[in-house]
């Protein structure tokens, strides 16, 4: 389980589990479950797009996710959010649906890409992922005030600052999708987002604390899929769905029988 | 002029058996989900909306694996997923984002699970672009009644609790008081939206259903701010854009690259953004003007 090709996927998963429960934080914290669901799911397209043209899945779903970041946070400006994530995220399931038409992208490809394939992730995947997830920590170090006061008291900053944070934010939610896609596939990763994070809000207000929690239960959580899909050799996305919300179910009940 | 007529409509649209049954049905359910759709977007339930329909694709590939008929799968999913919602907190603004969120992760999980095993037991991978995106063109005439009759029943529901829905809607504490069960409404109202969305994903895919669901809703509520008018709007932009998608799909199989259509799930979804979109550029214009 340990040994060679799958020490790249323990290195790969454990990153993009610190900054996916980080950055679930956030998520949770300003209502966007919507917005973590939408940016990875839409980012399939740049995955077929570039399988189309011969270009690096990575660099699809890099271009994929930020583009589809920048559309949600420009067309949800002066209308409802959850109708522009929803018409931003369709749109680019109708680009993938045609670059998928086109391309002789076989089905086996394409589930691995919805699902997650751990045992595809290469020692080159290492490098882009570490650089990735430094970013996204950095970022997340030097908007952590802003972004906490933002998501607390929405609407307080001047507008122009509040679409810069909600950008900022959005980019976020880009990076981490770009960096997990190859480990959690497309349709899992806002799970990782959301149940650690929910969870971690479940069981203490301190926002500081919340966030560190919210990454350990992130990280648990891959680690126990990976250990589990390399033993059964089901889906790994099947795990990070199941162990995730058996982490926010059992979060509940403690904070039930707390009293809280 | 028939030149011109040609060069629009490749000959044999209307003739062709496929495409008559995919206008009839795409149709039906387009209407179906622009009225349906407009209290969706009112209550802002778009996310609940997209991920009951996402959960239905995990119900269809559930119902594959077992041999059922996949409307089976994608109806009882459906309702199965809005009631655990419902259960989780969908009524209160601030649990219902997780609540959504946790249920569609598990959703995932099993079709994802459910996938895997139809891969390796029945060595039959060809069927997950089909769950995933859908196709209009593969579907066939005895599909029709049901369809007539499961949109049926999401429209009666609708309709008969108009009034009250709307009042909750736009303000469930003043409904609160003149005696409306503000939380049986909305789930009625959530029950219309499972049938509503399974249908969708039945006949047009997933990817449409969402795009039907919220884009003509939003679109028409941009241009009037009385409902009754808005859903009607909203069923026009969405068959409208359903019809010209087909006929734009039909065409394509003469475009680049040749003989190789393109997928009609890409030009209704394009329709239906560039009618949003042209919608909010309509009503600034009316703002400044009047």
């Amino acid at each position: 389980m340990f040994s060679g090709f799958m020490v790249n996927a323990w290195i790969v998963a454990s990153l993009a589990a610190v900054v996916g429960g980080a950055v679930g934080f956030f998520v949770v914290m300003r209502g966007a479950s919507f917005v973590a669901h939408a940016i990875p799911n839409g980012s399939f397209a740049g995955a077929a797009g570039a399988a189309l043209v011969g270009a690096s899945t990575l660099a699809g779903l890099g271009v994929f996710s930020v583009g589809g970041a920048l559309g949600i946070g420009l067309l949800g400006r002066r209308s409802r959010r959850d109708v522009a994530t929803a018409l931003t995220l369709v749109f680019m399931l109708g680009l993938g649906a045609l670059f998928l038409s086109f391309s002789a992208e076989n089905s086996e490809a394409a589930y691995s890409l919805l699902f997650g394939e751990v045992l595809g992730i290469s020692s080159n995947e290492i490098g882009p992922t570490l650089v990735l997830s430094a970013l996204g920590l950095l970022m997340l170090g030097l908007l952590w005030r802003p972004l906490l006061l933002d998501s607390v008291l929405p609407g307080r900053a001047p507008g122009r600052r509040t679409l810069a944070i909600e950008l900022a934010f959005l980019l976020l939610v880009a990076i981490t999708t770009t960096m997990t896609v190859p480990v959690v596939g497309t349709t899992l990763i806002f799970t990782l987002m959301i149940a650690p994070a929910a969870s971690a809000r479940a069981l203490t207000a301190r926002p500081g604390l919340a966030l560190l929690l919210s990454a350990a239960i992130a990280l648990m959580t891959v680690w126990g899929a990976i250990a589990l899909s390399y033993t059964t050799n089901w889906p790994v996305g099947f795990f990070v769905g199941s162990l995730g919300a058996c982490a926010y179910a059992l979060s509940r009940v403690a904070h039930w029988s707390s009293g809280g | 002029m028939q030149a011109l007529l040609h060069a629009i409509v490749e000959p044999g649209f209307f003739a062709d058996g496929a495409v008559q049954i995919a206008a009839t049905l795409g149709g039906v359910v387009a209407v179906v989900a622009g009225l349906i759709g407009v209290f969706t977007v009112i209550r802002s339930q778009a996310f609940a909306g997209h991920a009951l329909s996402d959960i239905g694709s995990a119900g269809g590939s559930s119902a594959y694996l077992a041999g059922v008929a996949p409307l089976w799968g994608f109806v009882g999913i459906s309702v199965l997923a809005a009631a655990a919602m419902e259960q989780i907190g969908v009524q209160r603004a601030r649990g219902r984002d997780v609540a959504t969120g946790i249920v569609l992760g598990v959703g995932f999980a099993l079709a994802s699970l459910f996938l895997y095993l139809g891969m390796t037991y029945h060595n039959s991978s060809g069927e997950i672009p089909t769950i995933l995106f859908g196709s209009v063109f593969t579907l066939s005439a005895a599909n029709l009644p049901l369809v007539i009759g499961l949109g049926a029943v999401a429209l009666l529901t609708t309709l008969t609790l108009y009034r009250p829905l709307l009042l909750a809607s736009v303000s469930p504490e003043l409904a609160a008081a003149r005696g409306v069960h503000v939380r049986v409404v909305g789930a009625a109202y959530l029950f219309a939206l499972a049938i509503t969305v399974a249908l969708c994903d039945l006949t047009i895919g997933a990817i449409l259903s969402t795009a039907l669901l919220v884009g003509p809703a939003a679109a028409a509520l941009r241009l009037t701010d009385r409902p009754h008018r808005a859903a009607l709007l909203a069923a026009g932009i969405s068959l409208a854009c359903t019809w010209l998608g087909l006929l734009l799909a039909w065409d394509s199989f003469y475009w680049p690259p040749l003989r190789h259509g393109w997928p009609v799930s890409f030009f209704i979804v394009t329709l239906v953004l560039a009618a949003y979109l042209a919608a909010g550029a309509l009503a600034r214009g009316q703002t400044k003007r009047g």
